[in-house]
């Protein structure tokens, strides 16, 4: 009975956690113009979606800036966790981790308006080149996040082991570090690129006229009312994020696979 | 030599600490000194504090992330224990995740038609009797909204306290003749309280500033924080009064941070 009930609620609780979703999915295949009443099976809006010029270009430029920002926020972010790493002093550490966490904690609107000051006052012109800055700069620490625990699990005796066998910095770094941390580098790519792709408000506010990522002209859309393109590109969407969430899904299985193999060998 | 060589590769990460970290927050405060013509007061603050107007918004603004923060709990925690308990908890928590992964505007888009006024809820209505409803722009549909966008960043947390409990702990309780609420209520819940704790954490504060939703779905009944903030910004060009608000909720940040930070040293596991 109990379990009955509990089995209820959770059915219930997925029922409206997805049913907006599902809603705006069908309706990508209705023959008709508003999300009231369902007119029959249709691929127009798709269509529509694929031969519209200006919203390809937007999902172009959301992709590279999802993309470049990720990639460059790793690589920065990867240097910020092994300078952390070194640190020695304990203060040193916790105050570096406490600047690393104040963008994770920081309310969108605040880094946004902040970020647009900082732009206007450094007299750079808003636009791609202001919006890839802000996603790179929030998306260091997640990278610096994922990265760390990596850090701190790999034991220093292996890393005196390739000292003691004649490794200089740069073997060290390529040869054992990175190959050791590397999911936590994927994951931090990974957090990165959902964090880009994601975002609105910060992209909002440092924008400017000329330029405009997804989640702006999806918000620019939806103040204008319902348009089922929209409803279309959610479709798109969905399936993207299913594949995202897929791959990062295999990747951590992938890697927790080899931990278990590694201790199979070990043991 | 291998000490001077590492420090090179700190630069970058050290150059974004100071550019994008350190000179915004700095900037803010800077910014939240000047009034409209650039002249160097404290009329922003005095402003503030006297207008009843801007200390009603922020009551308010507070009070609906309140509601929020409160809705979400109430719905998540029994979520949580619930599917802590199935057999493929790691699969369910995934399609819990699942929808966060979803664009928040795409969410609050499907709500416009939803709660439209010939849309699915008002169908609804409709159908048992009670007639269409203005749904749409209300502070209720807002807090519906947001509760609904929030809840999986709750469960997380709190899913992830439950998976740290130790199970010898209810086998005991429950050895030592404690009834379930009684295990429930004082073995469980407090153990898992850093899990909710860390969920406000995830949910409240954004709640302040969300002004997405408050365009989208609140229709301007509901002037948030960040709704203020991004009026004064981009609309109004009043960046002095704008970062003044910035600051005055940079300080409620750190208020609740401070209230659910966790004492983590007193006990709980080390990791």
């Amino acid at each position: 009975m109990k379990r009955h009930l509990a089995h209820t609620y959770l059915i219930l609780v997925f029922v409206i956690l997805y049913a907006p979703i599902l809603f705006l999915i069908v309706y990508s295949f209705s023959q008709g113009d508003t999300m009231t009443n369902y007119h029959g099976f249709t691929w127009r809006h798709y269509q529509t979606l694929f031969t519209d010029a200006r919203m390809l270009a937007i999902v172009a430029n959301t992709l590279l800036v999802a993309l470049l920002s990720s990639l460059i926020a790793t690589i920065i972010g990867t240097l910020g966790a092994l300078s952390i790493n070194r640190t020695t002093k304990r203060v040193t550490r916790e105050s570096l981790l406490t600047l690393n966490n104040v963008l994770m904690v920081s309310p969108d609107v605040i880094i946004g308006a902040s970020f647009l000051i900082f732009f206007t006052m450094l007299k750079i012109p808003l636009g791609f080149g202001s919006v890839l800055m802000s996603h790179i700069a929030f998306e260091i620490p997640i990278v610096v996040l994922m990265v760390l625990p990596r850090l701190r699990e790999m034991s220093a005796a292996m890393l005196d082991a390739a000292e003691d066998l004649g490794a200089t910095t740069r073997q060290l770094l390529s040869r054992v570090i990175l190959p050791f941390i590397s999911p936590g580098i994927f994951a931090g790519f990974f957090m990165a690129l959902t964090y880009s792709l994601d975002d609105f408000a910060v992209t909002f506010f440092v924008t400017g006229n000329g330029f405009s990522t997804l989640s702006v002209e999806i918000y620019s859309r939806a103040r204008q009312g319902i348009n089922l393109e929209i409803n279309a590109l959610s479709g798109v969407m969905f399936l993207f994020s299913l594949l995202l969430v897929g791959g990062y899904y295999w990747i951590q299985q992938a890697s927790q696979k080899r931990k278990h193999r590694r201790r199979e060998v070990a043991s | 030599m291998t000490k001077r060589k590492t420090w090179l590769y700190a630069i970058p990460y050290g150059l974004w600490l100071a550019l994008f970290v350190i000179a915004p927050v700095a900037l803010i405060i800077y910014q939240s000194f000047f009034d409209l013509s650039h002249h160097l007061t404290i009329s922003n603050y005095t402003t503030y504090f006297q207008s009843a107007t801007y200390l009603k918004m922020t009551l308010n603004s507070v009070w609906v992330a309140f509601l929020i923060t409160l809705f979400t709990i109430l719905i998540s925690y029994p979520t949580a224990y619930f599917l802590h308990h199935l057999k493929h908890r790691q699969f369910w928590l995934l399609l819990v995740i699942l929808p966060t992964w979803i664009n928040i505007l795409l969410k609050a888009y499907a709500f416009i038609g939803i709660f439209s006024q010939a849309g699915l809820a008002n169908q609804f209505l409709t159908f048992i009797g009670i007639g269409p409803q203005q749904i749409l722009f209300t502070t209720a549909s807002f807090i519906f909204v947001a509760t609904y966008i929030q809840i999986p960043f709750m469960i997380l947390p709190i899913f992830n306290a439950l998976d740290d409990l130790n199970p010898a702990f209810i086998n005991a309780s429950k050895d030592l003749g404690a009834s379930g609420w009684q295990t429930f209520h004082h073995i469980i819940f407090p153990l898992t309280l850093p899990g909710v704790k860390a969920g406000i954490q995830a949910v409240f504060i954004p709640s302040l500033s969300l002004f997405m939703l408050t365009r989208l779905i609140g229709g301007n009944k509901v002037i948030t924080l960040g709704t203020a903030i991004e009026e004064h910004f981009l609309t109004t060009m009043n960046w002095g009064m704008g970062s003044t608000i910035g600051v005055i909720l940079i300080v409620a940040m750190i208020i609740v941070m401070t209230l659910t930070g966790d004492q983590q040293s007193k006990g709980g596991t080390p990791r």
